[in-house]
C-alpha cells in the first residue's frame, strides 16, 4: 500500500491527520449503523417512533469531537435537537443508550423509557435534554451561555436545530439575546439545513438566501458551510468554536446536510433518493487518497454492525419501567 | 408595616445575600424602574431583558441548568401565555430526564384584577398554572406571607411559580416582617427609590432581615370558625376574612383558610375544617369553567360527601373573554365583597 496522503481542502495548508480521519470515519460508520439499527427496531415493532440523524454524520461527528466535554460552566453545553446521535457517539457515548431509549426500557439512560429515540440528556456532559417542541433549545442557550460568560474560562454553549424551525420566534430570541452590545454571549448557533421541514421544501418557507444571513443584522459572525464534508466541518467548527471561546461572542453557522431517511418513522423511515450520502462520499475520498482500503472500511462497518446487533438483542430482553415509576422524579429531592 | 411589593423586594434582597439568587430579571425589572410594581427596586442582581417573554423563561431555564439561581419576572400574567410550552418543559425536565436535571428557578408574575387593568392586565393564572405538573405554585395574600413564600421559593430546587395578586401589592400588612423597621416612613425612606433621578440612589436594606420562610404546601387558618369553611387565596382572601368578620354579627361563625400554596396544597387543613363545619365555599377570581376551585369541589365531594351538610360551592370569576375597563364591568366580572358575603350567608342558611 502506498503511503497514505492526508486529506486537505484545496485552499488550506495544514492537512488533517490520518488518525483523525480514520477516527471520524469510524464514528460516522458507527452512527450510521446505530441509526439503521434503530430504524430496524422500529420496523420490527421494538419501538414506537424513530427520528434520528443519518445524513448528518459528517457534521455531527466533528462537532462532538471538538466539544469540551464535562459538567458545569467551565465546559461546553450542548442544546441539541433530535438528529444528533453522531455527536453523542463522538463525545464517547455508548450506543446501547440509544437502543434502550428506542425500546423504552427502564434502563434507558436518557429518560427511563419516557421519551422518544434521539431525545438525549446527560447532565454529566452538559447535554441539555432534547425536547420535542421545535426550536425551544434556542431560548435556553443564552441562559447557559450567560452563566459561562460570568464563570470565565473557555466553555461555550452550542445550540443546534433544523432550518424549518428557524421560523419559530425562539430562533430570533437567540439572535437578540446573544448579541446585545456589551452583553454578547458565547453561543455557537448552528442550523443544520437539510432543506426540509417535514414535507415542506425550504424554498417555500424561507425568503432569505441563506439562513446564516440572518445573523448579519445582529452583527453576529456567520458562515454557511458544506456539512456533508467532515473535513470542512471539522475546520469550520474549529474556527468558529475558537472564535466563540476567545471572543465570548456568538457565531451563527449554517451547515448544509442531507436527510437520508426522510423526516422520521412518521414518513416511513426509508432511504430516499437524490440526497448526497456524506459517508459514501467520504469513503470514496479516503479510498482515492489511500487513507483506508475498501476492505478496511468494510471491516469497520461489519464490526459495528455485529456489535450493535448484539446490543439490540440484549436490550430486547430488558424490562420496561414498572407502572408505579410514573410517580418518580416529578420533583427533584434534596439529597 | 411593609406593603407586599416591599416585602417581595426585601425577600429578594435577603435571597441575593444569603440564598444564592444570582439573577432577578425581566422587562423593566432592573434600574431605573425596578419593576412596574416596584417589587425589584434596588436589587443588586436585577437586570432588564429584551421585551421577549419566551426569551425570559428560556433564559431562566438555561441559567438554572448551569447552576445559577434565577428569579424571572413576567410583567403581567396575561403575557405569560405565549410561554406555555416552555413552562411545560420547565415542569417536565426532571421527570423527562428521569431525575437527571432539576431546575431551581422562580417565575414571578402579577395576577388578577383590582387595579382597573382592563382586558390584558387583569387575568388570573391559577387554573392554568395548576394544570402544569412539575411546578410548585404559591400565591400570598399579605406581605408577611409574600416574604416567607419568596424565601421558600428561592430555597427550592424545583421550579416555583410565584403569583402576586396585584390588587394587594400596595397594601400594608398587619404583621411585621421579622427584621423590618417599626417605622413605615423610615422603611420607605430606606428602600423605596426616589422619584426623578435615581442614578445615584442606593437602597439601605434593613440589616436584621431574616430567612423567615413560609413552607410551600402549608395553608393557614386566618379566622377560626365552627359553622362553615371558606377557602381562598390571593386578592379574594382578605375579602373572605372581612365577610366572615361581618357575618359574625349575624351569628354566622365562618372559618377562613388561606391556601397560600396551590401546588402542593394543604388538603389536610381543608379536610379537617370541612369535616368540622360540613359546609364549604371556595373563592377565587379566575374564570369559573375548569377552575382550580372545581378540583377542590370534586375532591370535597369524593372524600367528604358524608360529612357535608350542604353542597360545596365555588364562587369564581365569570367565564368571560376578559375583564372590561369600566368599573361596573370589572365589578360584575369577578367576586366582590358583597358577592362573598351573600354566598357565605346563603351557604350558612342552606337546609337539606
Ligand atoms: C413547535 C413544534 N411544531 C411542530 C412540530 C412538529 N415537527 C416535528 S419536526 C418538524 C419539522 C422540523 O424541520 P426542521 O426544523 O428543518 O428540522 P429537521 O427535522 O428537518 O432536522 C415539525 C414541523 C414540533 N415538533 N414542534
Amino acid at each position: 500500500m502506498s503511503k497514505p496522503r492526508l486529506l486537505n481542502r484545496e485552499e488550506d495548508t495544514a492537512p488533517l491527520e490520518r488518525d483523525l480521519l480514520v477516527r471520524m470515519h469510524d464514528l460516522m460508520v458507527k452512527a450510521r449503523v446505530l441509526e439503521e439499527r434503530l430504524i430496524q427496531m422500529y420496523k420490527q415493532g421494538h419501538g414506537y417512533f424513530w427520528i434520528g440523524g443519518p445524513g448528518e454524520e459528517a457534521f455531527n461527528v466533528p462537532l462532538g469531537l471538538l466539544m469540551k466535554k464535562g459538567q458545569g460552566p467551565a465546559y461546553d453545553y450542548l442544546h441539541a435537537h433530535y438528529r444528533q446521535s453522531a455527536t453523542m457517539l463522538a463525545l464517547g457515548e455508548e450506543p446501547i443508550g440509544a437502543l434502550r431509549q428506542m425500546k423504552n426500557t427502564a434502563s434507558d439512560p436518557y429518560s427511563g423509557g419516557r421519551n422518544f429515540a434521539g431525545h438525549f440528556s446527560k447532565r454529566a456532559w452538559n447535554i441539555a435534554p432534547v425536547s420535542s417542541p421545535i426550536e425551544v433549545q434556542y431560548v435556553m442557550a443564552p441562559g447557559t451561555a450567560l452563566a459561562q460568560k460570568r464563570h470565565g474560562g473557555e466553555g461555550i454553549t452550542i445550540v443546534t436545530g433544523g432550518d424549518a424551525g428557524t421560523a419559530e420566534g425562539d430562533f430570533a430570541s437567540c439572535l437578540v439575546w446573544s448579541s446585545r452590545p456589551g452583553t454578547e454571549l458565547p453561543v455557537l448557533m448552528i442550523v443544520t439545513n437539510n432543506q426540509w421541514g417535514i414535507s415542506t421544501p425550504a424554498a417555500t418557507q424561507h425568503g432569505e438566501t441563506n439562513v446564516a444571513d440572518r445573523g448579519r443584522a445582529f452583527n453576529i459572525r456567520t458562515k454557511t458551510i458544506d456539512g456533508n464534508d467532515p473535513v470542512t466541518a471539522w475546520r469550520e467548527l474549529k474556527e468558529a468554536m475558537e472564535y466563540v471561546r476567545r471572543e465570548r461572542k456568538p457565531f451563527l453557522m449554517e451547515a448544509k446536510v442531507s436527510r437520508l431517511y426522510g423526516h422520521s418513522s412518521a414518513s416511513g423511515a426509508n432511504m430516499v433518493g437524490g440526497e448526497l450520502d456524506c459517508l459514501v462520499r467520504f469513503e470514496e475520498r479516503l479510498l482515492a487518497d489511500g487513507v483506508l482500503t475498501r476492505e478496511q472500511m468494510d471491516g469497520v462497518r461489519a464490526r459495528h454492525t455485529e456489535e450493535i446487533a448484539a446490543l439490540a438483542r440484549q436490550v430486547r430482553e430488558e424490562p420496561l419501567p414498572g407502572p408505579e415509576t410514573i410517580w418518580n422524579h416529578i420533583y427533584a429531592e434534596r439529597k | 408595616m411593609a406593603n407586599m411589593a416591599q416585602a417581595v423586594r426585601m425577600a429578594l434582597h435577603y435571597a441575593e445575600q444569603n440564598l444564592g439568587v444570582t439573577d432577578i430579571f425581566g422587562e423593566d425589572v432592573g434600574a431605573p424602574l425596578g419593576g412596574v410594581f416596584t417589587a425589584t427596586q434596588g436589587l443588586k442582581t436585577a437586570w432588564n431583558t429584551p421585551l421577549d417573554e419566551r426569551g425570559i423563561i428560556g433564559m431562566a431555564i438555561g441559567l438554572a441548568m448551569a447552576g445559577q439561581r434565577p428569579v424571572a419576572e413576567i410583567q403581567f400574567a396575561d403575557y405569560i401565555y405565549n410561554t406555555i410550552d416552555l413552562l411545560k418543559i420547565a415542569g417536565n425536565t426532571c421527570w423527562a430526564t428521569h431525575g437527571d436535571w432539576n431546575l431551581p428557578m422562580v417565575v414571578k408574575t402579577p395576577v388578577g384584577s383590582g387595579i382597573r387593568g382592563s382586558i390584558y392586565h387583569s387575568h388570573s393564572f391559577d387554573a392554568t398554572a395548576t394544570h402544569i405538573p412539575g411546578w410548585k405554585i404559591v400565591i400570598p395574600s399579605n406581605p408577611l406571607d409574600a416574604y416567607g413564600l419568596m424565601i421558600s421559593a428561592c430555597q427550592e430546587i424545583n421550579p416555583v411559580m410565584y403569583l402576586e395578586p396585584k390588587a394587594l401589592l400596595r397594601i400594608k400588612g398587619e404583621e411585621r416582617i421579622p427584621g423590618e423597621p417599626d417605622d413605615d416612613k423610615l422603611l420607605s425612606k430606606l428602600i423605596d427609590a426616589p422619584l426623578g433621578d435615581r442614578s445615584q440612589w442606593q437602597p439601605q436594606w434593613p440589616a436584621e432581615l431574616t430567612g423567615y420562610a413560609v413552607p410551600i404546601g402549608k395553608g393557614k387558618v386566618v379566622r377560626p370558625g365552627a359553622q362553615l369553611t371558606v377557602v381562598s387565596y390571593g386578592r379574594t382572601l382578605p375579602l373572605c376574612k372581612k365577610a366572615a368578620d361581618d357575618l359574625a354579627a349575624e351569628g354566622v361563625d365562618a372559618e377562613v383558610i388561606d391556601m397560600r400554596s396551590l401546588w402542593p396544597y394543604d388538603w389536610e387543613l381543608i379536610k379537617g375544617s370541612v369535616e368540622k363545619t360540613g359546609r364549604v365555599l371556595y373563592v377565587n377570581e379566575d374564570t369559573e369553567v375548569t377552575n382550580f376551585g372545581e378540583h377542590l369541589v370534586r375532591r370535597t365531594v369524593e372524600e367528604l360527601f358524608y360529612k357535608l351538610l350542604a353542597p360545596p360551592r365555588l364562587l369564581a370569576g365569570k367565564f368571560l373573554p376578559g375583564i372590561g375597563l369600566a368599573d361596573t364591568l370589572e365589578m360584575a366580572s369577578v367576586p366582590q365583597q358583597a358577592d362573598i358575603t351573600a354566598a357565605l350567608r346563603a351557604l350558612a342558611a342552606e337546609q337539606p
